[in-house]
């Protein structure tokens, strides 16, 4: 057991944590306007109106792009840093620390890393390049009306028709479908089969024809995510990523990435130091409640079980390390950080009083622009999406200890 | 970076398990419930021969030169087997001051002994305030020379029904002092309690008790931090272990026991109890190795102090979530005598309030936070 750096590890951070200090735009850095928009502001910024902001993101993912750290995890022939396990670890440490937006969004995490596993050598030519250099922002349409966490119950029909497909149906919750690009999606390619059997894996241009957007606008008011429908929308067979029917498998393939959630522990930690200051700074005292006393003993609290999460993470990578695939521990780390997102923001509110009403960041009521209630709500879906905390309660019982499923 | 345990770990952890399940069973845990000395000399001698009351005492004592790490592996396991006997309080309440603050000559005097399983030794340190800080200590210490006398009482004193020696914390006019005082002697009157865990805390009278001063005078309080957070974290790993267990006991169960024609394991409700149940196992095992790990690599005391309330304030309260889980998956069995879940809930009990609960160190982390 040992929570510090072998040598190497050491090395490593150091270059990592001189890359950020020499290259992190200065609009970037922690304090500073982060950019706006879904998945750290980076994908926002990358094509935003105010050229300023467009130039910050592409000076970052330049730097990065050099030493192949828009995607560090894949492979180093794809565009890649090929980096191990605990490197990534490291990585997605020291950029947590910073608060540094991430480029790449979906595309880096989910979609090119499958096309790398699944795909033809043409549809990696095709997508990857422009994952990497920003030019195209990719959305997920997995779930629909009817299949959540049933997700494999999914309707939506992909009729073949010579070299392509016809879908018809509609998916729902697709985040940043309005700012993307690309669509990746599951669609019922056999009904007769079993329903994971009849599932394929496809890609398409958003702007298809047929496929339509509509927004639903989140309990924060804010426009994430939408509605997708898709009415005779024409896909190339040839866009369809591996065998037709194992779209499934296809969707579910389990990346060699590391998967800690180390970023959660750190801003969660982050959040926490940050409140703590401003909670003895001149300004915060205005805001500090009257009876402080009540929530004193709930951060503490809060600190000692963001110690916890972050344990979580390093078993996680520890695991990784060590050439194994993590189990039942990757759904703990999910539901407890979930868990513990949610009361932390609700510890965090409670600090200000009824100034925990303020929601305007601009307004001179908010304490510390209004993040805390901001995140109060934001963070209500953090139990629902990737596996609702009940289905990850239901894995470590079922595939992690073995209880009979239901 | 590496949350697994080093190949020497495992072979300790695995040799201590299989010792352990031989020597140690349901059984011998219930007898020594009843017994009136609540250890058996034999087993303790087996366990000298394990090299496991010296194994974190340097080679040139006797000992085996583990680190602290080490012990808590051991620990662990002692927990799980619910080890009854006086082996904490040896080893973290007799060997780790002696260590500490203990001369070259008391080292040699006693040091050996413990390791060859000769000598058991225990910690009186706190009183009827029932305080865990330097204030609660008012027992009267008063030195001369090399030698130092006590009067006053000591309350939940683990073991000192069959220890030799206690290492005693008491007052003098310069502040904390600490000795090492025989209890075969007139001035030392000790009386067992009942207590819910039926280990053996006694009130331990000191009228007159002669002792060597161990440390300087008035030093004891200072002397005594790296003591008691080597216990508290040692408190931990116990809770650890023993969590472990009733959380594997409650999943056997689950799989066995049928209602409705089905386990009730099957059952979301039951099913998702045992989810919390590992997840609040598996944090206290990784928060109390951080803070074993912080003590046996030296980390700056600061954070060591912080790791430790950290770790005592999580491991109370999350084994007590785990134990009482525990007790409603089993239904009514488990709140029979006869049925083994409730020797692990009343032990946690024991080692929860042991050194301070979560309300306790959860204080001392708000303190440490600026809070
Ligand atoms: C902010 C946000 C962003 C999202 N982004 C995307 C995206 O980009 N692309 C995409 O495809 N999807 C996205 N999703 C959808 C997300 O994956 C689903 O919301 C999730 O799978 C749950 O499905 P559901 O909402 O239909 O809830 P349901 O599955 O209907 O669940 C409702 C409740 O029932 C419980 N429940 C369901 N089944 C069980 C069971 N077997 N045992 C016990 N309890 C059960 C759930 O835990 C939950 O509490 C997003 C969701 C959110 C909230």
């Amino acid at each position: 057991m040992d929570w510090s750096d072998s040598p190497e590890q050491a090395e490593f951070r150091k270059e990592v944590r001189d890359f950020i200090q020499k290259e992190l735009p200065q609009a970037y850095r922690s304090g500073e306007d982060g950019g706006e928009g879904f998945e750290g502001g980076w994908q926002a910024d990358r094509k935003s109106e105010d050229p300023k902001r467009r130039e910050t993101a592409m000076q970052w993912a330049d730097a990065l792009s050099k030493k192949g750290w828009i995607a560090p995890a894949w492979p180093k022939e794809y565009g890649g840093a090929g980096l191990t396990t605990i490197e990534q670890f490291i990585y997605n440490q020291e950029m947590a620390e910073v608060a540094a937006p991430m480029p790449g969004g979906m595309g880096v995490s989910m979609i090119g890393p499958t096309m790398i596993v699944h795909g033809t050598d043409e549809q990696k030519a095709e997508h990857l390049p422009k994952i990497l250099s920003g030019e195209v922002a990719w959305a997920q349409g997995y779930s629909e009306p009817g299949a959540g966490s049933d997700l494999a119950s999914l309707q939506t029909r992909a009729v073949r028709d010579g070299d392509e497909y016809v879908v018809n149906g509609q998916k729902i919750w697709t985040s940043g479908g309005h700012q993307a690009d690309w669509l990746f999606a599951l669609v019922r390619t056999d009904p007769e089969a079993p329903k994971h059997r009849g599932i394929s894996f496809l890609v398409m241009d958003i702007k298809s024809p047929g496929l339509s957007l509509r927004p639903l606008i989140n309990m924060g008011w804010k426009h994430h995510f939408n509605e997708t429908f898709f009415e005779d929308v024409r896909v190339p067979v040839k866009n369809r990523i591996g065998e037709e029917n194992r779209g499934w498998y296809v969707g579910m393939t389990l990346l060699d990435f590391e998967r800690s959630g180390i970023a959660g522990a750190i801003s969660y930690k982050r959040s926490l130091d940050q409140v703590k200051k401003f909670l003895d700074s001149n300004e915060g005292k205005q805001f500090r409640r009257q009876d402080f006393d009540a929530v004193r003993l709930e951060m503490a609290d809060r600190a000692i079980e963001t110690q916890i999460l972050f344990n979580f993470a390093f078993r996680i990578v520890s695991i990784q390390n060590r050439g194994l695939v993590p189990n039942y521990e990757a759904s703990v780390n999910k539901m407890y950080g979930a868990e513990l997102h949610q009361r932390l923001s609700r510890t965090e509110t409670k600090a200000w009083g009824l100034y925990g009403n303020v929601w305007d960041p601009k307004s001179k009521y908010a304490p510390m622009k209004a993040e805390h209630v901001q995140d109060y709500v934001g963070s209500v879906p953090h139990t629902i999406f990737s596996g609702s905390n009940e289905i990850q309660r239901n894995v470590i019982a079922t595939r992690g200890l073995g209880l009979p499923r239901g | 970076m590496d949350l697994g345990l080093s190949e020497q770990q495992e072979l300790l952890k695995n040799a201590a398990r299989e010792f352990l399940e031989n020597e140690c069973p349901e059984t011998h845990v219930r007898e020594m419930e009843e017994d009136d000395k609540g250890y058996s000399p034999v087993l303790w001698q087996k366990m000298a021969e394990q090299g496991w009351q010296g194994l974190l005492i340097p080679e040139e004592h006797g000992g085996a030169g583990f680190d602290f790490l080490d012990l808590c592996v051991l620990l662990e396991e002692f927990g799980r087997a619910l080890v009854p006997g006086p082996f904490m309080s040896t080893v973290l309440g007799g060997a780790v001051p002696l260590m500490e603050i203990g001369s070259d000559a008391q080292k040699a005097e006693f040091l050996p002994k413990i390791a060859s399983g000769d000598l058991i030794f225990s910690l009186a340190l706190t009183e009827p305030s029932a305080r865990f800080d330097e204030a609660g200590i008012e027992c009267q210490a008063s030195v001369s020379g090399s030698d130092v006398t006590f009067n006053g009482t000591k309350l939940f004193v683990p073991d000192a029904n069959v220890a030799d020696y206690l290492i005693v914390a008491g007052k003098s006019g310069s502040g904390t002092t600490l000795g090492i005082v025989a209890t075969d002697q007139p001035g030392v009157k000790v009386t067992q309690l009942q207590t819910i865990a039926r280990d053996k805390q006694c009130e331990v009278v000191l009228d007159g008790a002669k002792g060597q001063l161990l440390g300087a005078d008035g030093k004891g309080w200072d002397a005594l931090k790296p003591v008691i957070e080597k216990y508290t974290t040692a408190e931990c790993a116990y809770l650890v272990g023993l969590a472990q267990m009733d959380f594997e006991i409650a999943v056997d169960y689950a799989k066995e026991r049928v209602q409705f024609g089905r386990p009730i394991g099957s059952f979301q409700a039951i099913q998702h109890k045992c989810a919390d149940m590992v997840t609040d196992v598996d944090g206290s095992r990784f928060i109390m190795y951080k803070a074993a790990w912080s003590i046996a690599s030296g980390q700056p005391a600061a954070d060591t102090t912080l790791a430790v309330n950290m770790a005592k304030a999580w491991c109370s309260e999350a084994t007590r979530r785990v134990v009482a889980h525990g007790q409603q998956i089993h239904g009514g069995i488990g709140f029979t005598k006869d049925y083994k879940i409730q020797l692990f809930f009343r032990r946690q009990k024991r080692a929860e309030i042991a050194f301070g609960d979560s309300d306790f160190h959860r204080e001392a982390v708000a303190q440490q936070l600026g809070l």
